[in-house]
């Protein structure tokens, strides 16, 4: 598993949003994921990676509140401590 | 009152014989085939060439085709800046035999190797048969009664079939028709080798004495159907027009066609009467021509049947899928358009391989060679027959340009 280091999951979250669409310049952490077009099945994919690579587990209800990429990438730093 | 008579005014196609409708027309006319290896693949087709990251990554290789078919069937309508039509009165009918059945076999795969967590919340929306239809709706805003044909073989004509009925009733304007199949899997291969229908020779030869089993193809064939006052009116060229369709049921047997032909021409009968037309006016049979023993045989019967024997001798018939294999769902959406373009170019395209004959089908085949066109009365008028596993059949009667 690797270490959730706030860079580490910024460098992973901004690489997985990329792939599901946005170029990956677009994918800065002010982004919303409205502007990148990315919706809740996005999302759940990107749940699934996360917990994949940190063994952080986002519920519904948590990446309903994401509004921006910082706000996920926040969220995984803060449950991975 | 008089229903409303249906044009074509776009189409599009993406096919073994490459991508684009002339092309495939232009290809299977001079003589060549795009099976290789013993599958009609879509080879040129490379999706991220034609379709965003995202849209590639949400949708099966079935509905990416779809995709890109339509593009071109939309531009050629005149429909690439706007819509014609109130969206609402614009339906989207659309075929395919099985539908994302790569998709299905990798989500699988994740699921048997890594648990349910493994699986893609995009699994559902990518494998389902409706997934092409509703990719149509999405990229172009299409509003109105959107939803898949599946009858196998033949469901790409019923999608064609519905969408005229569609539009003779009033319910739509204008409706996009088609069909696509992606289906060059491991398990496809396994399930229709398992029951003896693919070709073990791998060769596509249709009414051919050595004819052992279908090709596999893939592809995707997009129409435009629009109410003909209507698209006159906006200034539209129509490429053709649906003048008739009818379906029956064998409710014979699960695969195999009904032998003696009569529930098929049946269908001929009624697509005809349909049409207001009789056997004399036909110029061109495109046939279901699946090169396998029983459809060949079964199919000649039922032109026979409807046809009488003389009428039928005289009537050239020709099978696609000796230039393409058998491409499922798509099938009978890819054969109307190149019926059609054909007709207009005022060629009759010849059926591929067929170098033995079969001395129990003696019918006008047009052995290898494509030969001209000379429409009996004005516009020129095909019949296209597809046929599908279940016991479905769907003949349309199409027009070409005078």
């Amino acid at each position: 598993m690797a270490t959730a280091t706030p860079e580490a999951v910024e460098a992973r979250v901004v690489e997985a949003l990329a792939s599901f669409g946005p170029d990956a310049d677009q994918v800065t952490r002010d982004a919303t994921f409205e502007e990148l077009d990315i919706d809740s099945l996005d999302l759940v994919e990107l749940a699934q990676i996360v917990e994949d690579d940190y063994g952080v587990e986002l519920k519904g209800d948590d990446m309903k509140s994401l509004k921006t990429v910082g706000d996920a990438i926040d969220l995984v730093v803060a449950r991975a401590q | 009152m008089t229903r409303p008579r249906v044009v074509i005014t776009g189409v599009g196609t993406v096919s073994p014989l490459g991508i684009g409708a002339d092309l495939l027309l232009r290809r299977w006319v001079a003589g060549e085939i795009g099976i290789v290896d013993g599958e009609g693949a879509a080879r040129d087709y490379v999706a991220t060439d034609h379709l965003s990251k995202k849209e590639v990554r949400r949708t099966d290789r079935f509905a990416h085709m779809a995709m890109t078919a339509s593009d071109e069937a939309l531009a050629q309508a005149g429909w690439s800046d706007e819509l014609p039509y109130d969206p609402e009165r614009i339906a989207c009918i659309y075929a395919t035999g099985i539908g994302g059945l790569g998709s299905l076999e990798q989500q699988h795969d994740l699921m048997r190797d890594g648990g349910n967590a493994s699986v893609s919340p995009l699994s559902v929306p990518l494998f389902m048969p409706n997934a092409a239809v509703a990719a149509l709706s999405m990229r172009h805003n299409l509003r109105g009664q959107t939803y898949a044909t599946a009858s196998a073989c033949a469901a790409g004509s019923h999608s064609i079939g519905a969408a005229t009925r569609a539009i003779q009733v009033g319910d739509a304007d204008a409706v996009i028709a088609g069909g696509s199949e992606a289906t060059l899997t491991l398990l496809a291969r396994a399930s229709f080798g398992k029951m003896g229908a693919l070709s073990p020779s791998g060769i596509s030869r249709p009414f051919d004495l050595r004819r052992d089993g279908f090709v596999m193809g893939e592809g995707a064939g997009v129409l435009v159907l629009e109410d003909a006052e209507k698209a006159a009116a906006r200034g539209a060229r129509a490429l053709g027009e649906i003048r008739g369709f009818a379906s029956t049921a064998d409710a014979y047997h699960l695969t195999a066609p009904d032998p003696t032909g009569e529930p098929a021409a049946s269908a001929i009968r009624r697509a005809l009467a349909d049409a207001g037309l009789t056997a004399a006016d036909v110029d061109y049979i495109n046939a279901h021509g699946t090169s396998t023993g029983l459809n060949d045989a079964s199919e000649t019967a039922a032109i026979k049947l409807a046809f009488g024997e003389e009428l039928a001798r005289a009537v050239p018939v020709s099978s696609t899928k000796s230039a393409t294999g058998h491409t499922l769902g798509a099938a009978g959406a890819l054969e109307a358009i190149v019926s059609v373009l054909a007709m207009n170019e005022r060629i009759i395209p010849p059926t591929l391989g067929l170098d033995v004959p079969d001395p129990e089908l003696d019918l006008d085949y047009v052995p290898n060679v494509s030969r001209p066109l000379q429409p009996r009365n004005g516009a020129p008028i095909a019949l296209s027959n597809s046929f599908g596993f279940g016991g479905h059949n769907v003949v349309l009667c199409l027009e070409g340009a005078a």
